[in-house]
């Protein structure tokens, strides 16, 4: 278990030296993406057309903020993660086009996304679901926000952050998948369990 | 009289307590939680949580961005005049607490996928209207996150499977939950009475306070039994393994059809915000969930 403080963009040898359990702080740009802005995004690439912003080494952010319109621009309220599992239907394809290093979510994310990480050296942070007003203290700005269309929680937020975490690391470049151990654990356990409460 | 201007004010006061501080029934489980978690990854989890937690009191600030889906309890006085007047006053309290506070807008037209952007829309805020004796008016917020909600589950079980069936249907539905919900959690479970029934029986238990073991002794054991059952998963705080994976279980139950053995189980996040206040017949508004000064 170590501690890393990284700046974006990360390169693909930075990411790869993470291993699970290691803990992330993370300097730099993030931006939020939910399933409405992953698709948009990969509609975009389909079709040739530019993102607002170059992701490359940066990180993107399960999260939906809750933002207050104030005179000198946006301020974050609070920015917790949301549920990653939802965005494995365009994960692999976003990591594999716009080349992001770090994925930042709750509860984790399935296999296509596990494999893709891999192959083209991205992990996952896990951000303590919830903590929301935690992870607001470390967003020090709005730099942007594009697709507002969308609606407040679906558009894409660009934030600059300053030791954004603790992000543990859930999945790592090389096809370690902490959510997967815990649920092997899990369901060894559950016979024990069955026992116990006298269930067949 | 009640006035709609005072339930307006008290409602909107309600969604602000809720949203930013935890009544203090919930913050002793999770420092509990805390302090009896023996893995170094949980504890961190159950650190950031309760920091997070001090940091929205502080600032008043919502403790999650997921403010939830309003959902307002009403125990009405019977003699209480002017009950008309609540349901509108609710929903001007929302749209006003959502711009105030502010709360993340969350009510979406299923077809048109439109946001209204003020957290009210059809049935939403839904207020659950009970009437009782007397001349008070009791209001109970309880705003609902989505991924907690999303793996809150009905199952029609067979009579026959009974008392096992609903062990067995808890305990899977913590296990397939795993780390979405945001645990630890508090389980609201209710069996009988019919699809619906059950599934409003076991959110509604999820307003019982979480130091109070349930006054029936048949009851309180079923649920000691649950919680056990659902902390050996080991599934632990946010799903990366450890101790506390439900805070606590709160069980009811309604009799059922002779045919039917419905079990709802709805699953709370460990924001299990809730905050509630009476209004007396002279105007003076008593919180009951919250210290306010």
């Amino acid at each position: 278990m170590t501690i890393y403080k990284l700046n974006t963009p990360v390169s693909e040898e930075e990411v790869r030296k993470l291993g699970v359990n290691d803990t992330v702080y993370l300097t730099g740009t993030i931006v939020t993406a939910r399933d409405a802005a992953h698709r948009r995004a990969l509609e975009f690439h389909k079709e040739g057309k530019q993102l607002p912003i170059t992701l490359d080494g940066l990180a993107v952010f399960h999260c939906g903020p809750l933002v207050k319109k104030e005179d000198d621009g946006w301020k974050v309220v609070a920015a917790g993660p949301t549920t990653s599992s939802r965005m494995d239907l365009f994960e692999d394809e976003f990591i594999k086009n716009f080349k992001v290093r770090i994925v930042v979510g709750k509860g984790g994310m399935g296999k296509k996304t596990v494999d893709a990480m891999k192959r083209y050296g991205a992990v996952y942070g896990a951000f303590t679901g919830g903590a929301a007003v935690l992870a607001a203290k470390a967003i020090k700005r709005v730099k942007a926000v594009e697709w507002s269309d969308l609606g407040m929680p679906e558009a894409m937020w660009i934030l600059e952050v300053e030791d954004f975490g603790p992000l543990t690391v859930a999945i790592d470049a090389h096809g370690n998948n902490l959510f997967e151990t815990i649920q092997t654990k899990v369901d060894n356990e559950k016979p024990a369990i069955y026992r116990k409460l006298g269930l067949k | 009289m009640v006035s709609g201007q005072v339930v307006e004010n008290v409602a909107v006061k309600l969604l602000q307590l809720a949203v930013t501080e935890l009544p203090q029934d919930v913050k002793d489980a999770l420092k509990r939680a805390h302090h009896e978690e023996e893995t170094q990854v949980g504890k961190s989890q159950l650190e950031a949580i309760l920091k997070n937690v001090e940091l929205a009191e502080k600032t008043r600030a919502p403790m999650c961005q997921d403010t939830g889906v309003v959902i307002f309890y009403v125990k009405a006085g019977s003699q209480v005049e002017g009950l008309d007047k609540v349901e509108t006053a609710l929903r001007n309290a929302t749209a006003k607490a959502t711009q105030e506070i502010p709360l993340r807008p969350n009510a979406v037209d299923p077809f048109t996928q439109k946001n209204t952007g003020d957290n009210t829309g059809r049935h939403v805020p839904y207020i659950h209207w009970e009437m009782v004796p007397g001349d008070t008016l009791e209001i109970t917020v309880l705003p609902k996150g989505g991924g907690s909600e999303n793996v809150s589950a009905l199952g029609m079980l067979s009579p026959s499977q009974g008392i096992d069936g609903l062990k067995k249907f808890v305990v899977d539905t913590v296990i397939n939950a795993g780390a979405k919900p945001c645990p630890p959690t508090v389980l609201g479970v209710a069996v009988g009475g019919g699809a619906d029934i059950a599934m409003k029986l076991a959110k509604e238990a999820l307003l019982k306070p979480l130091n109070q073991p349930n006054p029936n002794p048949e009851l309180a054991k079923l649920e000691q039994e649950l919680r056990e059952a659902a902390n050996s998963t080991g599934i632990g705080p946010m799903g990366l393994g450890g101790k506390t994976t439900v805070l606590d279980v709160k069980v009811d139950y309604a009799h059922r059809h002779p045919a039917s053995y419905p079990v709802a189980v709805v699953v709370q996040c460990w924001a299990a915000r809730r905050a509630s206040a009476r209004i007396h017949s002279d105007g003076k508004v008593e919180y009951l969930t919250h210290k306010v000064a």
